[in-house]
Parts: C-alpha cells; sequence; structure tokens
C-alpha cells in the first residue's frame, strides 16, 4: 500500500491536527494564526497534488482512484478552500473559538477530497459522512444565532436522510452484485450482470444520497437556508466546496453504469431540469440576496448535472464538467466574498445604489453574476459553453434547450440585483469587513475576468483527463 | 488594423472608467476622440478596400489563436457589407457621443458605455469567428443594459430589464444554433470562412431546418420583426436620446447583419427552403410596424415602430435574395445590396430621427406629439432637420432610403411579387404617419408653452448636419456606398 499516494490528503490532515492544537494553546488575540498553518497545509497538498499529475490507476486495494479528475477536482477544491480562508479571519474576529474553525474547515476539504477520489462505494460513504458531520458544525457555527443554528438543523436533518438512502442504495447494489469496488461493479455491468429494477433502485438511492451534497434535488432543500444562516465563509465553503467533490463522485456513480443498460442517464436528465428548473423559479421570488445566491447554486447543479447526462455518450463530457464546475466554483465564490466583505448585508433592499458606495464590491458583483448567467466574457461563458456542446453532441438536444431557457429566467433575478445596484438609490453607509476581505473580492473579480486567458490550457488538461473506472 | 479599431474604442471605456476625476468636457472630448480615431482606421481600409471582380471576398484579415482545441480564434476581416456596416456604425458613434447628454449625471461611466457599445459593436461586424460575433452579441445587451437602466427617463429600468431578458433569450437560441452549426463540421470550428466554404448543412431536412429556427427566432428578436418586437418601444421610449439612437441604428442591425452572415451565407439550401415564410415575417413587421406606429401619439414610440417596419424591408430583400440557389441572379442581388443600403440608411436617418426626439425631451421633458406645433416659427433649424430626416426615411427619391428601398422592392418583385405589392402598402402607409408628425409638430398653431423653444445648438446642428448630408450625399450620388456593398452581395449571390 502506498501510503504516498494519500500524500496530499495527509498533509491536510496533518495542518487540521496542528491549527486545531494552535488553537487550544494560543490565546485569543492570535488565534487567526491558525488560518495560516491552513493556508500552508493547503499550499503542501498542493504541491504534493501536482506530482500525481498523469497518474491514471487505483491504489490501496482498488479503494481510491487516482486520476485526471479527482486530481483537478482536488486542485479546485484545494484553492476553494484557501479562497474561504480569506474570508474567514475579519469575520470571526471576535469568535473566542475562531481558531477551531479552520481545523474543521479542513476536514471538510478532506471530506470533499475523498468524495472525488472514492473508488469504492463504502469509501464513498465515509467521504460523504465526514464532509457532512464537517459541514453541520460549519453552517451552524454562530451557536447564539438562531438562523445559524436553524440552517445547521436544517442541514443536519435533510442530511441524516439523505445519508440513509445512500447507505441503503449502497447496500442494494453491494447485496446484488457481491462487490462494492468500482472496478468490479463496472465489469460485472458491462457484461450485463446483475441487471434487475432492484439494482436500478439502488444506484437511484446512490444517487439521490449523493445529489444531497451536491445540493440537486431531491436533497437540495437546506442549500437556501445553510446560504442565508450560516457565517458567510461557511455558506461560501460549503455552497461549492462540496459540490465540487460530489460531482466527480456522482460521475464516477454512473459512469460504472453502461449507457444502454438501465435508464440512468435519462433519471440525471430529469433530475437536472427539475433542479434547474426548481432553483431558478424559486429564487425569483426572494427577496434575501444570500437566499437568492442559495437558490442560484441549487439551480447551477442543474446544469452540472447535464454533463453527468452524457457521461460516456460524448467524448467532452469530462472537459465539460471539469470546466462547468470550476467556472462555477468561482462565480459562486466571488458572490459570497462581496456579500463576507459587506459584512454579510443580505436584505435586497440594502443593495440599492451600492455602486456608489462601493464600486468595486458592486463591479465584482455583477461580474459574479453575469458569470453564474454564462456572459461572455466572464468564465462563466465558457463553462456554460462546454457543457452546452457536449449535452447536444450527446444527443440531449431538448436538455440544452431547457438549459438555455432556464437562463434566461435566471438573468431575471440577476439583472433584477444588478438593476439595484446599479440604478437604485443609496440609503445610509456601507460598511465592510475588513481588508483582507476587500482583497478577497479584488481576487475573485479579477480571476472571473482573468480566467478567460488561460482557457485554452484548461481545457486541455481537462482534456486529457481520464474518470476511472475506465 | 482592424483589431487597433475595435480596441482603441475599449482602452478608451477603460480609462474613462477607471481614471478618477475627469470632468464632463473632457470625458466627453475623449469619448469623441477615441471615437473618431477609430473611424480614421475604418477609412484607411476602406481606401485599401479592393471592390474589383476578382477581389477576394474578406480583406484586412489578421488572425490570432485563441483556444485551439475548439477551433476559435480572434479572426477579423471585413467584406463590403461589414464595412459599409462599420463605417456607419463610426458615424452613428462620433454623432452620439458629440450629442450634449440628455441626463447629465456621472458622466464618466455614461461615455464609458458609450465608448465599451462602440467597441463590442464594431467587434460584431468585424470579427469572422462565430464564438467571438456571438461574444460581441451578448455584450451589446450588457452595454445597452446599463445605459438605459442608468440614464434613461423615469421607469426606464423595466424597460431596460425587458430589454436585456428578451434579447438574452434570443442571443440563446443563437448559442444553441451556433454549436448546432459547428458541430456539424469535423474537426470543429468557429471559423466563418471555413463554415461559408463547407455549407455544412447542406441536404440536412430536419437538423438544418431546427438550426435556421434557431438563427431566425435570435436575429429576428435582435431586428426585431413581428412578433418578438415587444421590447423595442419601450426600451427606445425610455432610453436617452443617444442610446435610443445607438440600439436603433446599430444594435438592431446586428441581428440582420447576423441573419445574411450566417444562415444565409452559410446554409444557403436550408435557407432557400424557408425563405417564404421568412418574407411573410417580414412582410408582417411592414405592415404591423407602420400601422401601429400611425396609432402612436408619442413621437419617440412612433419612431421606433418605424424602426420595425423598416426591419421588415431589411428582411424581405434578405429573404428574397436567399429564396433561390441559381436563377435571377441580378434580381437578387439587388434585393441583397438593397437590403444593405437600407441598414445604412436606417442607421442614419433613424440615428438623426432619435437624436431630435432626444432634443425635444431635453428641451420640454415629453413627446407627446398633441403637445407640440408650430414649431417653424421659433425653431427653423429644428424643422429643417426633422423634415429632410422624416422624408428620408418615408423613402423620397433623392434620399438615402429612398436608394435602399427601390432596390428592395425592385429585386423582391423578381422573386416574391406578391409579398412585394402588400409591402408597397406599408410604405404609403409610412409617408402617412411622418406627414402627420410633421404637420402636427412643426405647423399649425404654437402653443403658448412651446414659445421660448430653443432652435438647435451649434453642437446639435453640426450632428445633424453631418449625419443628414451623409443622408443626402447616398440619396443623391450612391455610386460609391453601391460598388462597396455590391462587391458583397455579388460575391455571395455569385458563389
Amino acid at each position: 500500500m502506498p501510503i504516498g499516494d494519500l500524500a496530499p490528503e495527509i498533509a491536510i490532515i496533518v495542518a487540521a491536527v496542528f491549527a486545531l492544537l494552535f488553537a487550544a494553546l494560543a490565546p485569543r488575540r492570535l488565534q487567526a494564526g491558525s488560518a495560516i498553518i491552513a493556508l500552508a497545509g493547503i499550499a503542501v497538498a498542493l504541491a504534493l497534488l501536482l506530482l500525481q499529475l498523469g497518474e491514471t490507476r487505483f491504489t490501496f486495494s482498488g479503494t481510491w482512484a487516482l486520476d485526471g479528475a479527482s486530481l483537478w477536482a482536488r486542485v479546485m477544491i484545494l484553492l476553494a478552500t484557501g479562497f474561504c480562508i480569506m474570508l474567514s479571519p475579519d469575520w470571526f474576529r471576535t469568535d473566542p473559538r475562531h481558531g477551531e474553525y479552520y481545523a474543521i474547515l479542513m476536514l471538510a476539504a478532506l471530506g470533499a477530497m475523498t468524495m472525488a477520489g472514492a473508488g469504492d462505494l463504502l469509501q464513498l460513504v465515509i467521504a460523504v459522512l465526514l464532509s457532512s458531520v464537517t459541514g453541520y458544525t460549519l453552517a451552524a457555527w454562530h451557536r447564539d444565532w438562531a438562523l445559524s443554528v436553524e440552517a445547521g438543523m436544517k442541514y443536519f436533518l435533510m442530511g441524516a436522510l439523505a445519508n440513509a438512502l445512500l447507505i441503503t442504495g449502497i447496500v442494494l447494489i453491494l447485496g446484488l452484485l457481491g462487490t462494492s469496488g468500482y472496478q468490479d461493479i463496472a465489469i460485472a455491468l458491462k457484461l450485463g450482470k446483475g441487471l434487475s429494477p432492484l439494482l436500478f433502485v439502488g444506484f437511484a438511492m446512490t444517487i439521490t444520497g449523493v445529489a444531497f451534497k451536491l445540493g440537486a434535488v431531491p436533497a437540495h432543500a437546506w442549500l437556501p437556508d445553510v446560504a442565508e444562516g450560516a457565517p458567510v465563509p461557511s455558506a461560501a465553503f460549503l455552497t461549492v466546496v462540496p459540490k465540487i467533490g460530489a460531482a466527480i463522485a456522482l460521475a464516477r456513480v454512473v459512469q460504472l453504469v453502461p449507457p444502454e443498460f438501465m435508464n440512468l442517464r435519462e433519471l440525471i436528465a430529469v433530475l437536472a431540469v427539475t433542479t434547474m428548473t426548481l432553483g431558478n423559479l424559486a429564487a425569483l421570488r426572494q427577496d434575501d440576496l444570500r437566499r437568492l445566491i442559495g437558490w442560484s447554486s441549487v439551480a447551477q447543479a442543474g446544469y452540472l448535472l447535464m454533463a453527468i447526462t452524457v457521461l460516456g455518450l460524448s467524448p467532452n463530457a469530462l472537459t465539460a464538467l471539469l470546466a462547468f464546475v470550476a467556472s462555477y466554483a468561482i462565480g459562486n465564490l466571488a458572490a459570497f466574498s462581496v456579500v463576507a466583505h459587506l459584512r454579510g448585508r443580505t436584505a435586497l433592499g440594502d443593495y440599492d445604489g451600492l455602486a456608489v458606495r462601493q464600486p468595486v464590491a458592486a463591479a465584482a458583483l455583477v461580474i459574479a453574476f453575469l458569470s453564474l448567467v454564462g456572459i461572455p466574457p466572464t468564465v462563466g461563458f465558457f463553462g456554460k459553453l462546454t457543457l452546452f456542446i457536449t449535452t447536444i453532441e450527446g444527443g440531449f438536444l431538448w436538455l440544452a434547450v431547457v438549459a438555455a431557457a432556464n437562463t434566461v429566467v435566471s438573468l431575471y433575478f440577476y439583472a433584477h440585483v444588478m438593476g439595484r445596484v446599479y440604478f437604485g438609490t443609496p440609503t445610509g453607509d456601507v460598511a465592510v469587513l475588513g481588508r483582507l476581505s476587500g482583497l478577497a473580492v479584488w481576487v475573485a473579480a479579477i480571476a472571473l475576468l482573468l480566467s478567460v486567458i488561460p482557457v485554452e490550457t484548461a481545457l486541455s488538461v481537462f482534456d486529457m483527463s481520464r474518470l476511472l473506472p475506465l | 488594423m482592424l483589431t487597433l479599431a475595435i480596441l482603441i474604442p475599449f482602452i478608451g471605456a477603460m480609462t474613462l472608467a477607471f481614471m478618477p476625476k475627469i470632468e464632463r468636457e473632457t470625458a466627453r472630448i475623449i469619448a469623441v476622440g477615441t471615437s473618431s480615431l477609430s473611424f480614421l482606421l475604418l477609412l484607411v481600409v476602406w481606401a485599401q478596400f479592393d471592390t474589383g471582380a476578382g477581389a477576394p471576398a474578406f480583406q484586412a484579415l489578421t488572425e490570432i489563436e485563441w483556444i485551439p482545441s475548439l477551433g476559435v480564434a480572434w479572426r477579423v476581416g471585413v467584406d463590403g457589407m461589414s464595412l459599409a456596416l462599420s463605417l456607419m456604425s463610426g458615424v452613428l458613434f462620433i454623432a452620439c457621443t458629440a450629442w450634449p447628454m440628455e441626463n447629465p449625471e456621472r458622466p464618466r461611466a455614461y461615455y464609458a458605455w458609450f465608448l465599451f457599445l462602440e467597441a463590442v459593436s464594431l467587434g460584431l461586424f468585424l470579427v469572422l469567428d462565430l464564438l467571438i460575433f456571438y461574444v460581441f452579441f451578448d455584450l451589446s445587451l450588457v452595454g445597452m443594459f446599463f445605459l438605459i437602466g442608468r440614464w434613461g427617463h423615469e421607469g426606464s429600468q423595466r424597460a431596460a430589464f425587458k430589454f436585456f431578458i428578451y434579447t438574452l433569450a434570443g442571443s440563446l437560441a443563437i448559442l444553441l444554433a451556433i454549436i448546432g452549426l459547428v458541430l456539424s463540421v469535423d474537426p470543429i470550428t468557429f471559423d466563418m470562412r471555413a463554415l461559408i466554404e463547407a455549407q455544412p448543412l447542406a441536404g440536412m431536412d430536419l437538423r438544418g431546418g431546427l438550426i435556421l429556427l434557431g438563427f431566425v427566432v435570435g436575429f429576428a428578436i435582435k431586428a426585431p420583426l413581428f412578433p418578438v418586437h415587444t421590447w423595442l418601444p419601450p426600451a427606445h421610449v425610455m432610453a436617452p436620446g443617444p442610446a435610443s439612437a445607438i440600439l436603433a441604428g446599430v444594435l438592431l442591425k446586428m441581428g440582420t447583419y447576423g441573419l445574411v452572415r450566417i444562415p444565409f451565407q452559410m446554409m444557403r439550401e436550408t435557407f432557400a427552403d424557408y425563405a417564404l415564410p421568412l418574407a411573410i415575417i417580414a412582410l408582417a413587421s411592414i405592415i404591423w410596424g407602420a400601422v401601429v406606429a400611425l396609432g402612436q401619439t408619442d413621437m419617440k414610440r412612433r419612431i421606433a415602430y418605424t424602426s420595425i417596419n423598416h426591419m421588415g424591408y431589411t428582411v424581405m430583400g434578405i429573404a428574397a435574395a436567399g429564396a433561390l440557389l441559381n436563377g435571377s441572379e441580378g434580381a437578387r442581388e439587388m434585393a441583397l445590396t438593397g437590403a444593405v443600403v437600407e441598414m445604412v440608411a436606417h442607421g442614419l436617418i433613424t440615428g438623426a430621427l432619435f437624436l431630435i426626439a432626444g432634443g425635444f425631451w431635453t428641451r420640454s421633458k415629453t413627446y407627446e406629439l398633441d403637445a407640440f406645433g408650430g414649431l417653424a416659427n421659433v425653431a427653423p433649424r429644428m424643422t429643417v432637420a426633422a423634415v429632410i430626416a422624416a422624408f428620408a426615411s418615408l423613402g423620397l427619391p433623392g434620399l438615402a432610403g429612398f436608394v435602399a428601398e427601390v432596390q428592395i422592392f425592385v429585386g423582391t418583385f423578381a422573386v416574391f411579387p406578391w409579398i412585394a405589392a402588400i409591402g408597397l402598402l406599408g410604405i404609403l402607409i409610412t409617408a402617412a404617419l411622418f406627414l402627420r408628425l410633421l404637420q402636427q409638430v412643426f405647423f399649425g398653431d404654437l402653443p403658448k408653452a412651446r414659445e421660448g423653444f430653443p432652435d438647435v445648438g451649434l453642437r446639435e446642428g453640426t450632428v445633424l448636419a453631418a449625419l443628414l448630408s451623409l443622408v443626402i450625399l447616398i440619396g443623391v450620388y450612391p455610386r460609391w456606398l453601391l460598388d462597396l456593398i455590391g462587391s458583397a452581395s455579388s460575391a455571395m449571390i455569385g458563389g
């Protein structure tokens, strides 16, 4: 068992432990030091990850997949986590338990990483549970604030149900096929062994369990509450990082089943349509910006499912999946960084005339939303473009048309916010968080615009990536 | 050269956006200066442009790799059509930035958005890559959204939303169609020249039809054609005068230009199959635009509806030109040339008309026709300008509109005689509505409230004189323009 294959994950655990120890020993004013430990851990893990470049194999007796998809997903997870850490010191400045936050954050990131790399159904369960348990804590971090506790509670209740479904589904698959390793399942299914309606039920339940982490129908209901109630750095983290891991995990599960057996692709397509439509329609009626971003994030999960739908039907599905996930992550993190920088202000009315008081934050928010709509030349455009191309190529033209219609609906609420920010009359001053969060806003806005430049490189490295089991 | 022409206004926009403490006058000078500079570059390109018979269709080409794995590259180049349209846009942008601001708030941002729109519009006409074409198509929405919403009249935000959402729906239809089109060539490429060469959908009935439908829906929304025109009147009424002029003069042309460049050129067979329905839609726009315009009591709404009517002529010409694959080349070429001339003429004429309407708003805060009368006595220069523009718009011989419309109708008669005959009704109605507008506003009794109505000032006068002298020049001596455009249309029809 080459322990080195897990080096990046081990680096994260070590960083989490050190961050926790530091938090326990350091005085209150130095609590932010844990953030530096966490960032150092991320840097080391990123460097170790790059050593795995080009690997495509299973390791640890087939429970852990090393491939391009998981590599890039883990890179994204770490970068996104690093960005969330940038938002945190200013936000939690007065929190006595500040330092521990980073330890939990690292463990949550680890959960997402293991989801991306899971090569065995049981490993998947452990990953989902690790990501969930830490996620509940992150959501309910402000334990004196009702909304935060409510967010954590809802997340937990939904999670308990979804995890139960996941485990039941896995038990069904395990019972019918006699194995939980992806390699063996893939071989069995390629030969058409064990096909039965019950197996379909097993896969459907497993998919539902992972859809919970993705924030997709039918287990999406926690997302708007978490976006609204969780501390903003947690909200940014929870609406992005677990999704990255879950997207790859779900893709892997779907890839186990050849397109010609069981209508799994059609099931995913239906989930995609319901998720995006529900997310966008619900976002239309929000007068709270954080809830609005939460619902929009549900809708984005729906778009993401389009790439999984055509997995195995279009050669570019994985490229599109990775490109879309990356573009979504940047866009959503940018939007939340603005909210965090503005001290979590959330009523839509408070955003009237923001452009006058805080031109940079306003511009960043508008660019983030334009990216989430998919307006060029923001990075979101390329995400959606590759997604549409691959969906049409995979023979799901109707799905692309529905997604286009959904984009129009989504423009309605995004443009509504943009309109308020730019055309509204400002009322009172706008308090901001601090210098670091201001920097984060700049970083995010520039990333949104400049990621147009490396888009060719990104697409070609994603193109070279593989998703195990082949 | 062309890349620079796109880049210069963009740099101007960035300068205005990020340099603090620029006064209104300075901002205006920067805006006029950069748009003139970019126009000069276009003039140089025009001077070098070869309209001879054996000349290549696209000239002044530049190509820079961008995303080779998707077949996307920065490709610019012009033919007679796109050069004529970009020159017209250049003129109009100079005119609109020179025109005084209607609502003098935040001038820096205002001029920055104008220059941004200029870069985007020129880019749209000059690029030869479908993906970048789409990028500019979408960006034009963003620019116009902010201009209408921020500097428009009371309640303009609703109009801006409607415009944004409506046209984004159209542009997504175009995006899906573009994807469908490029997926049918192997390897995938967004190069317009390669796609025109390949005619990738020849012989594919259903697929070609669907892709054509996507393009037609998208461009019809932008043009706009009946029945997807409803975003246009509110957007125009609420927008400040110069923004209306750009919207009508430049942005609407993106729809008709796209219709020619993409479905007409890249899928000839499919386009020919569906030319008749398209011509019928165009006819509906002609009649509907004219009749509804007649019923408007608000002068800006009235002009806005005549735009729908004029875009109807253009599309009718395009449909007639693309209706056949062989035969009646002369007539079809004439229809296409007429359609492109109509785009240029409509840009200049309607640009002038909207600027004049903007002048009315600045002076009296109303567009209601009833509120005016007898202005010929107090504002003779305004009267002359409005009369010329209105006559040009209704197609009086000797003015630019006539040159365009006569070619469209002559060409269409050869292909769709009945449609052309009914379409002539549109000209009659337009004549009536403009004459009544002039009569109401400039002649008759002068209302008490308008006795102090100021005539056009020096700056407004110069802008209008420049636009309208071009209109007259095209009307009496159209040869130079027809040569330029004709080189493109003969290549398209013959090729």
